[in-house]
């Protein structure tokens, strides 16, 4: 099959979290969506590894998935902290720093 | 003997210290801690005086090195005496005129509550002034100047409850300080150009400078004596210093303060021998202010004013008389002497005279005095004819000889110097006839009426135990205030004699100043006359004036130039017109300009940076997602653009 396809499907999934990211107040959702995003780069760079025949590609593919987990970690408990004092999830509704 | 002279100035300097710090306990001997310490100053001064005879005139020069006040590399202070014939001069007057006011102060000021302070501050006055004329180089010298400064400004506005008399301190301090700043601008002079300012390298090294340099100091340090002898264009200190008690203006006028300016131009004698133009600068002022102050003296009903007046026209003779070089230095110091005599006489006298008239200080007011009080008349008249030279009186001596020596001058110099002297001695014997015959002559203008106005308090705390407001019961004045009058009365009838007999006062000061005898385009013997008849002439128009008609007590409108000369010629008017006025405006430009360009430029900027940032902070709304945009639209156009370079 060719690579190039994965390179395709990579962009869709990078368009469709990159979209998830600014249209959807859920901050949730949004999290799913950089989620996607972070995968997305992650396929990119593996479908990459396997058209140059080398194993950098992949290597970064570990780093992002470490970088991810600690961004799940630190993100997930800001958002049930934000949901405990304000009784919602939304992001416009955490707008503090505003003039 | 040269370890005696330290203690010259040390006792006075004792007794301020002491009277200033010793508290209400001290306030009952107070007074005679002052006075004793005073004549204790003047003691010393005579036996080191009998000491410097028994030597030959080259060899009595006294030193004492005390200690090095700041030794800063090649900048070396140093705290040390020089005791020669013309600081002898110095000491003798100052503290032997100076004891004498302390002890009238005594009978003076008896009814002030403030006496000890008083005496306080006249002994740090002779402290400051003995300071002065003893130390051995101008830095310290300096020390002695702003001392005498400080202690004239306390004494001046020793009745500060007074606003006019803590304006006339303030006054006299502040014009002092224009003549303080030439001092140390001609002692900076001095370092930069000697590399030292002990009088002894100075004044020998004089012909190592350029002519420019020693002009420059020179001219520097006529404005320091300008400032302190009270000489045109420094002099409006001093008819308002007239605010202080009358003991004070005894001292100022006749032993300290004015005294020193002419000290120190005498003192620095080689310097102005070697600046002809400064010389000459020093003959006009002199001239100039001898004038000034006689016409001032003319129009002044005030008797303490009228003799300001006459005092500064006399420190003018001195200061001509010192700018004429080595013919005149010696007549200047003489003067200087025999006017401390007559001066402190007269000045005591008139306070003697406000002592029994419930201080009124208005001549108009006086009149036919002599009948009340014998010894102030004798004692006044005596010193009224040494200043106006009567023949065989102290001032006929001292000041024949400058105007001798002020047309052995020569040239045109020499006739207009020596005519503004003589027209001088006119005008001296006229307003001192004036005061003479308006004082002790005449009606008793005093009889029914009250003296010192209601509304003003009384001048003098001393009066208010005779009830001041009533009219005037003139006494004579107790012992201890007559006293030293008839002392000073017979050193202003004998002294110029004394100094004249076989020129002695001139081989005395030979030494230190340089002496040459000046000969006059005209006989000595034509200028004593024509002295004489000038002096006929000045009494004759006063006596014409003031003797043989009616004084008015309100005093008449008078012509343009008495109205002037009753306001000082003006000349209050004029440093108001020019700098205050040119210093308000300079100051309102100033602020104009810090206004509108300073101000303008740092609000400018603030305004635009403020503005800026309006406009940048509606960026900032404070929603993730649109911060989020702004991320993915600005990594966008990086990715485009690194590219699109690629592409390149």
């Amino acid at each position: 099959m060719n690579p190039v396809n994965y390179l395709y499907l990579a962009a869709l999934l990078f368009t469709i979290g990159a979209t998830g990211v600014l249209i959807r107040r859920n901050a949730i959702v949004v999290f799913m969506c950089v989620e996607l995003m972070l995968n997305a780069c992650n396929l990119a760079f593996v479908a990459f590894s396997r058209m140059h025949g080398n194993l950098d590609g992949q290597i970064i593919a570990f780093f992002t998935m470490v970088v991810a987990a600690a961004e799940v970690v630190v993100g997930l408990a800001i958002i049930v902290s934000l949901f405990r004092t304000r009784h919602s999830a939304s992001v416009d509704d955490a707008s503090l720093m505003k003039l | 003997m040269e370890n005696l002279i330290a203690l010259l100035v040390a006792a006075p300097l004792l007794g301020a210290a002491v009277l200033l710090c010793g508290g209400r306990r001290l306030d009952a001997v107070g007074h005679w801690i002052g006075t004793v310490l005073a004549a204790v100053s003047f003691v010393i001064g005579i036996v080191l005086f009998a000491d410097m005879l028994g030597k030959g005139p080259e060899e009595r020069t006294l030193t004492q090195h005390l200690f090095t006040w700041i030794p800063v590399g090649d900048f070396q202070a140093e705290i040390g005496f020089q005791l020669d014939q013309l600081s002898m001069t110095f000491v003798l007057l100052i503290s032997g005129v100076g004891s004498l006011i302390h002890l009238y102060s005594v009978g003076y000021m008896e009814h002030d509550e403030r006496r000890r302070r008083f005496f306080g501050y006249l002994n740090l006055f002779l402290a400051a002034m003995l300071l002065l004329v003893l130390a051995d180089n101008y830095l310290l010298l300096y020390v002695g100047w702003e001392g005498v400064g400080l202690a004239s400004y306390l004494l001046i506005g020793f009745w500060q409850h007074k606003p006019s008399a803590a304006t006339a301190a303030k006054k006299a301090f502040l014009v002092n300080r224009v003549g303080d700043m030439g001092l140390s601008i001609a002692i900076m002079l001095m370092f930069t150009t000697f590399g030292t300012f002990a009088f002894g390298p100075v004044l020998a090294s004089t012909g190592d400078a350029s002519e420019g340099m020693l002009t420059a100091i020179g001219l520097m340090l006529l404005l320091a004596a300008c400032g302190k002898s009270a000489q045109v264009p420094l002099q409006s200190w001093l008819g308002d210093a007239m605010e202080g008690p009358t003991p004070v203006s005894a001292l100022i006028h006749a032993a300290t303060m004015v005294t020193a300016g002419v000290y120190l131009i005498v003192r620095s004698a080689d310097i102005f021998n070697a600046s002809p133009d400064a010389q000459l600068v020093t003959t006009v002022v002199g001239a100039v202010t001898l004038l000034f102050g006689a016409i001032v003296g003319c129009a002044k009903d005030d008797i303490k004013k009228a003799l300001a007046g006459s005092t500064m026209s006399q420190i003018g003779y001195m200061v001509l008389a010192a700018g004429l070089g080595p013919i005149g230095y010696v007549f200047a110091i003489m003067h200087l002497v025999t006017h401390g005599f007559f001066k402190a006489g007269l000045f005591l006298g008139a306070g003697s005279v406000m002592h029994g008239m419930n201080d009124e200080v208005d001549m108009r007011k006086y009149g036919g005095l002599r009948k009340y009080m014998p010894i102030t008349f004798v004692t006044f008249g005596l010193g009224y004819l040494a200043i106006i030279g009567f023949p065989g009186l102290s001032g006929f001596f001292s000041k024949d000889k400058i105007i001798e020596a002020a047309f052995a001058k020569g040239g045109t110099e020499g006739w207009i110097l020596g005519s503004v002297a003589l027209l001088g001695a006119a005008i001296t014997a006229y307003y001192m006839t004036r005061v003479m015959l308006m004082t002790f002559f005449g009606e008793e203008r005093w009889r029914n009426q009250p003296t010192a106005s209601p509304d003003e308090p009384s001048a003098e705390p001393a009066a208010e135990h005779h009830g001041a407001h009533a009219e005037p019961h003139p006494h004579e004045s107790p012992k201890v205030m007559t006293i030293p009058m008839i002392v000073l009365a017979v050193g202003s009838v004998f002294a110029g004699g004394f100094f004249s007999i076989g020129n002695r006062f001139e081989h005395w000061l030979e030494p230190v100043t340089g002496y040459k005898h000046g000969n006059p385009p005209v006989s000595a013997l034509t200028v004593t006359l024509s002295t004489m008849v000038v002096l006929v002439i000045g009494a004759g128009i006063a006596y014409a004036q003031y003797g043989r008609r009616p004084v008015p007590v309100v005093a008449p409108r008078g012509s343009l130039l008495t109205r002037a000369a009753r306001r000082d010629l003006l000349q209050d008017d004029f440093n108001h017109v020019v700098l205050v006025r040119g210093g308000e405006h300079l100051t309102r430009s100033l602020v104009y300009v810090d206004h509108t360009l300073v101000d303008g430029v740092v609000n400018g900027t603030a305004a635009s940076v403020g503005g800026l940032s309006g406009r940048l902070r509606r960026l900032q709304n404070g929603y993730a997602r649109s911060y989020a945009v702004s991320m993915f639209g600005g990594a966008a156009i990086l990715i485009a653009a690194t590219l699109l370079m690629r592409g390149v």
